[in-house]
């Protein structure tokens, strides 16, 4: 009942290599896997490829086929016209060792640089409660069954291999929203590792990840974003900031603050050893906001806003092809530099008294 | 030729061989106690075939019915495994597995919930009370992702404090081990080879955790990836140790059948814990018919009592969809037999008549999506195909069951999980492997380490060994006459699947083993086309040795054991003989043949006798044995 389909598989190692034709048997029922593993039996021994489960549980077989990265066990031959070619090559954005095999090293690398789960202190094992709605945000990062297929199709790095050092990648942001939603992970600063550490900015949010996941991972939408989203409220909406040191997790109010939480507590709040790790926004207390407004140079002078930059052409640098950076221009211009100098600020630092 | 081949040298305290639950649990427990300690991996980190465990790890915490203890556990445990198991194991495994998986929480798990907060347990075939521990259909991969992130933050830790991540662990992925070195009976080290460049690679350690998984690739039909090739078993026979209860081997009774891309793979148990039904071509729910004796107390023989007792357990006997793997493996083997099957050779499970759509998708999530994007089933609308596949081995590395050190001839050499024997003796409970591989990789991991500590001197690895072992690593490269090792593989895997497979007769397994004699004359000669850079046909051509050892321990210990138990099932012999479950039945290795001998099973202490109804003894023990038992029953009357 097989039929003859033509095959165009990529060999070679590092050193080189070319795609070569086959005519491959392909049966009813069949995946992109199967036939290589026919390959393997007949034509082509050594033919390297990485596989595992064959049942898209283990993440091994990642490859591009037609272009497209997918795992090859759960590409259906049925997906293809019945004279269509199929090309299959390895992972692009990783070097090759030789043939489909690619060394996927860079993951594992940055999966040592993501802080692990921090264990909350004093709670003994057998008496960790969580409630299931509370998991269930982290349990869908931890689906992920590493094929690092979102992190060969992620441009920042696929065609930009000097963005690798700075960029952890979305298999990396989904590990630090997994364990900021962890709702027992004592680490506070998820984010602002994820910002200042794995390189978030330069995501713009394309959704190529998201696209190409396997497991169905919303990526992007509930890991990527979120994560953002909390990143630029905390670092520059003061209010943001200062309820984040006033109230801990899980007591921010609703709607007005209790006369516990007064000005006076503040430095000792945030002085605490203990996690602060706001998920809610700011407070709409009115005391809080003018104490934030205390001491503002309303008058202070402030930029001009000014023409996007332009290239030799007169055009704005619009693909990534000629500009100069993966990810998008920064919405505050590219002459400006964060930190902000402090007076340049709508801002007064509760404890600016102090000083 | 052999002095001029480079090999890079490295030495550890303790070496694992397997990077699955159970080698990394063991390797967790090394470094933790100070040593210096690699875990080889055969492929990726993070890829072993743990991940492909579905329905959860059995724990007798008692989190959704407070009845369960260690003690019911145990009973379970014996029961499934029919009175053949080693007992102290299994007396650990349910007085520790609950420690394990809270300990687990510790390193960031995330197991799905009860209402007030605990870890969440479901039902699973053969176990009394709601027991596993699981994430959805996906616990394997929560488990090894936990334990591999767990050392990971050790890698940190070592970072922070030694200023490098492999300071005191290191993961050396994609690399194959081929042989132990021994000086004397002792354990010096590791030879073997990096996937990826070919390049060879010697570990000098005094002590080597074994945690290697099964066999599962001699066999046609499997659940099992590549990887299963039985090599820690090999290695252990040739270091010396020695194998028991090789002739148990489950087939999972659930594997599909349709489309053959997928032939193989799991449905996961709880497919039927949360209602599937078994039904043959004629649409009949058959299990009924086949409940055996002993079960006889335990589950339903009709169906409207068999479906109150998913919302009632306690007024009703379960569904017989839920007797032990063996049973249900049998029970479809006879029907199809029969001519009641599949066209594709299976039966048909069926949970789309049962539940709501939306249930389906949310109890079952990953099955769903399995089905859905691998086979193009709606299991939400049509029932699935399938069949019995080769899923687990339960023989293993004859070990002693507090410290996981192997028996025989050898020192240093310790083994955990799948590859060791003796834990679920003729038939593994579902859940109980990932229970295992935890308690008992803690206990190896753990004893290896205090057994490095212990030794005065470093064992050396002599050189000679070292160059035998380059050489047999070579010469398939070095052979350009022998036979492709796919189509010896495929050869092993009809003899095995069509002879040695879930049911047995005399004469198909003397015949088994003068074709395992052919094979090995013509795996000796085996030639791999290319070099030495990821090859895969090499690496093949090099486990086929392996394969081929452990299948001939199979198939000459089943061919020994004349009754019918658990795992393995005689036609010539259908019934249980308590005389046999007195006897473990042990493989050596002498000179390059397979040595089998019969060994008495240790005797079970009183009090754990004593947790049993003298009417469920009476089905398993002896008159001799029963005697004993009432002897005692009547001191304590007294």
């Amino acid at each position: 009942m097989g039929t003859k389909r033509q095959f165009r598989i990529w060999r070679g190692d590092e050193t080189g290599g070319d795609l070569q034709d086959y005519m491959v048997e392909v049966n009813e029922g069949e995946v992109v896997l199967d036939v290589i593993h026919r390959l393997q039996a007949t034509d082509a021994p050594d033919l390297a490829c990485r596989w595992n489960c064959k049942a898209g549980k283990c993440g091994s077989c990642s490859m591009e086929i037609n272009g497209k990265p997918k795992l090859g066990c759960m590409t259906r031959m049925s997906t293809f016209a019945e004279d269509e070619t199929i090309t299959v090559t390895p992972l692009r954005t990783f070097p090759v060792i030789r043939d489909l095999v690619t060394d996927v090293s860079f993951n594992y690398e940055k999966a040592r640089e993501t802080p692990a789960f921090a264990p909350p202190p004093g709670v003994a094992p057998g008496d960790y409660r969580m409630q299931q709605i509370d998991v269930e945000r982290s349990q869908e990062f931890r689906k992920c069954i590493e094929c690092f297929l979102c992190q060969t199709v992620c441009h920042v790095i696929r065609d930009h291999e000097e963005n690798k050092a700075a960029f952890a990648g979305p298999r990396y942001f989904i590990r630090a929203a997994e364990l900021d939603m962890h709702p027992l992970d004592a680490r506070t600063d998820r984010k602002e590792y994820a910002q200042a550490e794995q390189g978030l900015g330069y995501c713009n949010i394309t959704k190529c990840c998201t696209e190409v996941c396997p497991e169905h991972i919303k990526i992007t939408d509930n890991g990527i974003i979120p994560m953002k989203e909390r990143v630029v409220d905390r670092r520059y909406d003061p209010l943001v900031w200062l309820g984040s040191k006033i109230f801990r997790r899980g007591q921010v109010p609703q709607t007005i603050v209790t006369g516990e939480h007064s000005p006076g507590a503040v430095g000792a709040h945030a002085a605490g050893p203990a996690g602060v790790h706001s998920h809610a926004g700011g407070s709409h207390d009115a005391r809080a906001e003018t104490q934030a407004q205390q001491g503002v140079n309303w008058h202070r002078e402030v930029p001009k806003p000014t023409a996007p930059a332009v290239d030799a052409s007169g055009r704005m640098p619009l693909t990534e092809l000629t500009f100069d950076r993966a990810a998008a221009p920064s919405p505050f211009g590219d002459d400006v530099t964060f930190p902000l100098p402090p007076e340049h600020l709508n801002f007064a630092h509760p404890e600016q008294d102090k000083h | 030729m052999t002095t001029t081949t480079r090999i890079e040298r490295h030495h550890y305290d303790v070496v694992v061989i397997g990077a699955g639950g159970a080698g990394l649990r063991a390797a967790i427990e090394a470094r933790l106690a100070g040593k210096k300690t690699a875990i080889i991996s055969k492929s990726l980190f993070g890829k072993a075939h743990t991940v492909m465990a579905e329905g959860g790890a059995a724990a007798a915490m008692g989190n959704v019915n407070s009845r369960d203890t260690w003690q019911v556990h145990f009973r379970d445990t014996m029961r499934g495994g029919k009175f053949l198991n080693n007992f102290r194991m299994a007396e650990l495994h349910a007085k520790e597995s609950p420690q394990r998986i809270w300990e687990l929480e510790t390193y960031g798990a995330l197991f799905d919930r009860t209402k007030d907060g605990k870890i969440s347990q479901r039902n699973f075939g053969g176990h009394e009370y709601p027991r596993l521990a699981h994430v959805g259909d996906r616990t394997g991969l929560e488990l090894i992702r936990t334990l591999q992130q767990k050392i990971v933050s050790l890698q940190q830790e070592d970072k922070r404090d030694h200023g490098s991540y492999d300071a005191r662990i290191k993961v050396f992925a994609e690399t194959t081990i081929t042989e132990l070195l021994l000086d004397g009976d002792r354990i010096a080290g590791a030879f073997g080879y990096y996937r990826e460049s070919g390049e060879f690679v010697l570990f000098e350690a005094p002590a080597v955790v074994l945690a290697t998984g099964g066999v599962g690739r001699s066999y046609k039909v499997t659940s099992n990836s590549w990887e299963y090739t039985g090599d820690g078993h090999a290695l252990a026979l040739r270091a010396g140790a020695t194998l028991i209860n090789m002739e148990f081997l489950q087939f999972h009774p659930t594997g599909m059948v349709w489309p053959p891309s997928v032939k193989g793979i799991l449905v996961t148990e709880s497919v039927r814990g949360d209602g599937g039904v078994l039904k043959n071509s004629d649409g009949k729910r058959f299990m009924f018919d086949y409940v055996p004796d002993v079960f006889r107390k335990q589950y339903a023989d009709n169906e409207a009592e068999a479906d109150r007792w998913y919302d009632d357990p306690d007024n009703n006997r379960r569904p017989p969809e839920l007797l032990p793997r063996d049973e249900v493996a049998r029970a479809i083997n006879s029907e199809v037999k029969a001519g009641r099957g599949t066209p594709a050779g299976g039966v048909y499970l069926d949970i789309a008549s049962r539940l709501p759509a939306e249930e389906i998708r949310r109890r079952l999530p990953s099955m769903y999506h399995q089905f859905k994007e691998l086979a193009d089933v709606d299991i939400t609308r049509e029932p699935m195909e399938v069949g019995p596949t080769c899923h687990y081995v339960m023989g293993g590395v004859e070990v002693d069951p507090d410290s996981g050190a192997a028996f025989g001839q050898v020192r240093g050499l310790f083994a955990a999980g799948e590859v060791s024997g003796g834990m679920h003796g003729s038939n593994r409970l579902g859940g109980n492997s990932l229970s295992d591989l935890l308690v008992f990789g803690k206990r190896a991991g753990g004893h290896a380490a205090s057994y490095a500590d212990g030794l005065a001197a470093r064992p050396r690895v002599p050189v000679a060994a070292v160059e035998a072992a380059v050489e047999t690593a070579l010469a398939p490269l070095q052979r350009d006459t022998g036979e492709n090792p796919y189509t010896l593989q495929q050869d092993l895997q009809a003899v095995m699947g069509d002879l040695v497979g879930i049911i047995r007769r005399e004469g198909e397994l003397v015949e088994a083993l003068s074709r395992l004699g052919e094979l090995r004359e013509r795996v000796a000669k085996v030639s791999a086309a290319g070099g030495r850079r990821y090859n895969p046909g090499w690496h093949l051509a090099l486990d086929l040795r392996n394969m081929l050892v452990v299948s001939e321990c199979t198939a000459k210990a089943a061919l020994e054991r004349q009754e019918s138990r658990g795992g393995h099932t005689r036609e010539d012999y259908p019934a249980m003989d308590p005389a046999w479950r007195r006897v473990n039945l042990v493989c050596s290795l002498d000179g390059d043949t397979v040595r089998l001998d019969r060994k008495p099973l240790p005797k079970m202490r009183p009090e754990l006798v004593a947790l049993f109804d003298r009417a469920e003894l009476a089905k398993y023990l002896t008159d001799e044995e029963l005697a004993e038992f009432d002897a005692l029953a009547e001191e304590a009357g007294k």
